[in-house]
């Protein structure tokens, strides 16, 4: 029973997920971007843009100029949840790559520094006077889901061993369409239910900001307008110009 | 707004760190807001003449429109974290404390109707994600608060995702405008722009005039024909200046400097009676469609005399709508000549002579003043000088070094893409709303009295119309004298010795001594 509701719930998650995600991917894809406005000093060429992105999302170049704390703590959270998904990757590949293998000890570490850099975001969120009065209840939601997940997946880890293997043999089970059972473990049923709950969360909520980033023209955009005509809209190109 | 401004003694204000952070003051500034456009200023541009019947319907669906049309708007709402790196980056919150006035909270103004009506977690959670109706209050708050922000896009520097509050503001704006509320300073302009040719409805006379009064001055100070050429078909390069040069100082200063620079480089250039006016509000108040019109005719004067280049006074929104939008506006410019930058910065055209070494200079006729130079939002932020990324730094500033012995920057967090806005850009430079603009003028202020105690600077040479107005108006208050304030061309005036003129024999005379 349980394996078949988490078995179907895995799959409809994973399908909602694909389809609002990709439609709001879609619509950030789609709309026009009527006029050139990149947040200058910025890069003259495409590759200089790539560039611009890469810093952005690897080292969070302008929350660094921000503000030291929230880069320092956002910027573990982020590389640490990079490293906990890479390290969880030997549960959906068999056999396990080499570098995931190399991985394992790091994201352990990466899973208790994950935790860490949450609880001092969130702790900014009651601290600090400014952020306080912009944070709502959803900011403290997913907070809590993101912290919840992590210290489930650490007790399966440190205080409640779960039996890891039949989890692997489950997932790849749904991988290849030839369902396991999934083991009846407190702390692992709590650990994936969060998940499920995040899947859902993601395309309906502020975790857009991943695949937005991509498509905010102030980042995005090539400070070229002088050296190649840039036409956003069909509506602007098409007002007529006197002859 | 009386009351706000009672405990705020700019002369006390003056001293600290320019981004030293305020505790919030909730409601510190609510119900502050500049006049109300009357019907016959919001008519002409398209909009109704005052709120319309079914106001929250034609909201809601003109907020739809604006997100289909533009990438940046649907975008930007989306992403919000609220990590709170934008927090303490305005100008506006860190002179009036009101914690609306944080760039993420003046979003959130437009990000929780947008929520409400146009996202799955709004409509079926409304109090989980802060999505709320469209109410009457909502509205009030829009009003005030889209205009306390100057679309300067400082906190877009900071901010992770390039969230941009001058790109919320325009939506905001365009949004009041299309349910016909709109704010009579920046609308009557518009319609001033489109019935006689420039913002200040200086009608063609006027300005004949007045170029031909500037013309008798520079030859009295020369001693050369120096020309302000107007509608002279055929002219090599079409001049477009903010109006604001043809008739206030420091503005005619900076006029009467690029005149200078033009005759000494020897080209052809004119003004244009159909375009005197390089300001286009119709990007304040978010509206494509009145920006293109207003930048059709800067086209069509180019065309009209025949010009060949299409060169920019110092105007700091104007050069990003010049820069950035132009082209895309109103091009292609295929009938100008591709030899030159289309279009080109005044200070761009003046660099280049320099490096060529076509012009020559007294430094010590600006001994008198210690410069320090205000970044315009505009130009910093939203547009570029030269062929490298911020150019639009350097140039002005080498312009500056080579005609004056004394200058210093102000703190490197208030300059360059940091700047601080003047406080009254954006559509804000009302004296309606003067409460407004003393109090966000309050970084820069700290910034200058700091190179003012360290360096002895005595003056702030700006790029932009607004800038300098609203610094002629702001820098009294804050202990400063009125006249504090220049322009970049002004400077140049002073130390250019021009070819045969009265300067250049007395220097020669000197020389023999």
């Amino acid at each position: 029973m349980l394996t078949i509701v988490y078995a179907t719930a895995f799959y409809a998650v994973s399908l909602l997920l694909i389809f609002a995600l990709g439609r709001r991917i879609w619509l950030y894809a789609t709309t026009p971007a009527p006029l050139k406005i990149p947040t200058t000093p910025a890069p003259l060429t495409k590759g200089g843009v790539a560039l611009r992105m890469l810093r952005e999302v690897t080292v969070f170049q302008s929350l660094f100029r921000a503000n030291k704390w929230i880069w320092l703590f956002g910027w573990i959270f982020h590389v640490s949840l990079a490293v906990v998904l890479l390290r969880h990757l030997r549960y959906f590949l068999q056999p396990v790559p080499l570098p995931i293998v190399l991985i394992q000890p790091f994201g352990v570490i990466a899973g208790f520094a994950m935790v860490a850099g949450l609880l001092a975001l969130w702790a900014r969120r009651f601290v600090v006077e400014r952020i306080r009065y912009i944070s709502g209840p959803s900011d403290h939601l997913i907070l809590a889901l993101l912290v919840s997940i992590g210290l489930s997946g650490l007790t399966m880890k440190f205080l409640a061993r779960t039996d890891i293997v039949s989890v692997k043999e489950f997932f790849l089970g749904l991988m290849y369409f030839d369902w396991r059972p999934l083991p009846a473990d407190p702390a692992l049923i709590v650990h994936l239910t969060l998940v499920l709950v995040l899947m859902v969360v993601f395309p309906f909520s502020k975790l857009l900001h991943a695949p937005g980033v991509f498509f905010s023209p102030s980042r995005n955009q090539a400070d070229d307008t002088r050296e190649r005509r840039y036409v956003g809209s069909a509506k602007l190109e098409s007002t007529p110009r006197r002859a | 707004m009386a009351e706000a401004s009672s405990d705020f003694d700019p002369k006390e204000k003056v001293h600290g760190d320019p981004i030293e952070l305020p505790h919030i003051q909730c409601g510190a500034m609510a119900g502050t807001m500049p006049f109300k456009a009357a019907p016959g200023h919001m008519q002409p541009l398209g909009f109704p003449g005052e709120l319309v019947e079914d106001w929250h319907d034609k909201a809601i669906a003109r907020l739809g429109e604006l997100l289909d049309g533009n990438k940046a708007l649907r975008v930007y709402l989306d992403s919000c974290v609220k990590c709170g790196a934008c927090t303490d980056k305005c100008h506006y919150f860190l002179g009036t404390s009101d914690p609306k006035n944080m760039p993420v909270a003046r979003q959130d103004l437009l990000r929780k109707v947008y929520r409400r009506h146009f996202t799955f977690a709004g409509k079926y959670f409304p109090s989980l994600v802060g999505a709320e109706d469209l109410t009457k209050e909502v509205l009030d708050d829009w009003y005030s608060y889209f205009h306390q922000c100057s679309e300067c896009r400082r906190c877009s520097v900071f901010c992770p995702y390039g969230i941009d509050t001058a790109e919320i503001t325009m939506a905001g704006r365009d949004i009041l405008d299309t349910i016909g509320v709109g704010s009579k300073y920046t609308n009557e302009i518009i319609g001033k722009v489109f019935t006689v040719g420039n913002n200040l409805g200086l009608p063609p006379k006027a300005l004949k005039a007045t170029l031909e009064g500037l013309e008798e001055e520079l030859e009295e100070e020369t001693g050369l024909p120096i020309k302000l050429p107007l509608d002279v078909k055929g002219a090599d390069i079409l001049l477009v200046t903010p109006s604001a040069d043809f008739f206030a100082s420091p503005h005619m200063e900076g006029l009467m400097g690029y005149a200078k620079v033009f005759h000494e480089a020897g080209v052809s250039w004119t003004l244009s009676t159909h375009a005197a006016e390089a300001a286009n509000f119709g990007m304040f108040i978010g509206s494509t469609e009145n920006m293109q019109k207003i930048s059709l005719r800067i086209r069509d004067a180019a065309k009209d005399l025949g010009v060949k280049r299409l060169v920019f006074g110092e105007c700091g929104h104007a050069w990003r709508v010049a820069y950035s939008f132009l082209d895309t506006l109103a091009g292609p410019f295929d009938f100008l000549d591709p030899n030159y930058p289309i279009p080109q910065h005044i200070v761009e055209f003046t660099y280049d002579m320099i490096q060529r070494g076509k012009l020559r200079f007294d430094k010590s006729k600006n001994d008198a003043f210690r410069l320090t130079f205000h970044d315009s939002c505009n130009v910093a932020r939203a547009s570029r000088m030269g062929d490298e990324p911020g150019g639009q730094f350097e140039l002005p500033r080498a312009v500056l070094r080579a005609v004056c012995n004394y200058y210093f920057d102000m703190a490197p967090e208030t300059i360059r893409d940091q700047t601080f806005c003047c406080g009254g850009g954006g559509g804000l430079l009302s004296d309606d709303i003067m409460d407004v603009r003393v109090k966000g003028a309050m970084p820069r202020m700290r910034a200058l009295k700091d190179v003012a105690e360290e360096n002895g600077v005595t003056h702030m040479a700006a790029i932009c119309a607004i800038c300098k107005a609203q610094f002629s108006k702001v820098l009294p208050q804050y202990g400063f004298d009125r006249e504090a304030i220049v322009s970049v061309h002004q400077m140049v005036s002073n130390a250019i010795i021009l070819t045969g003129s009265v300067q250049a024999k007395e220097l020669e005379e000197s020389g023999h001594e």
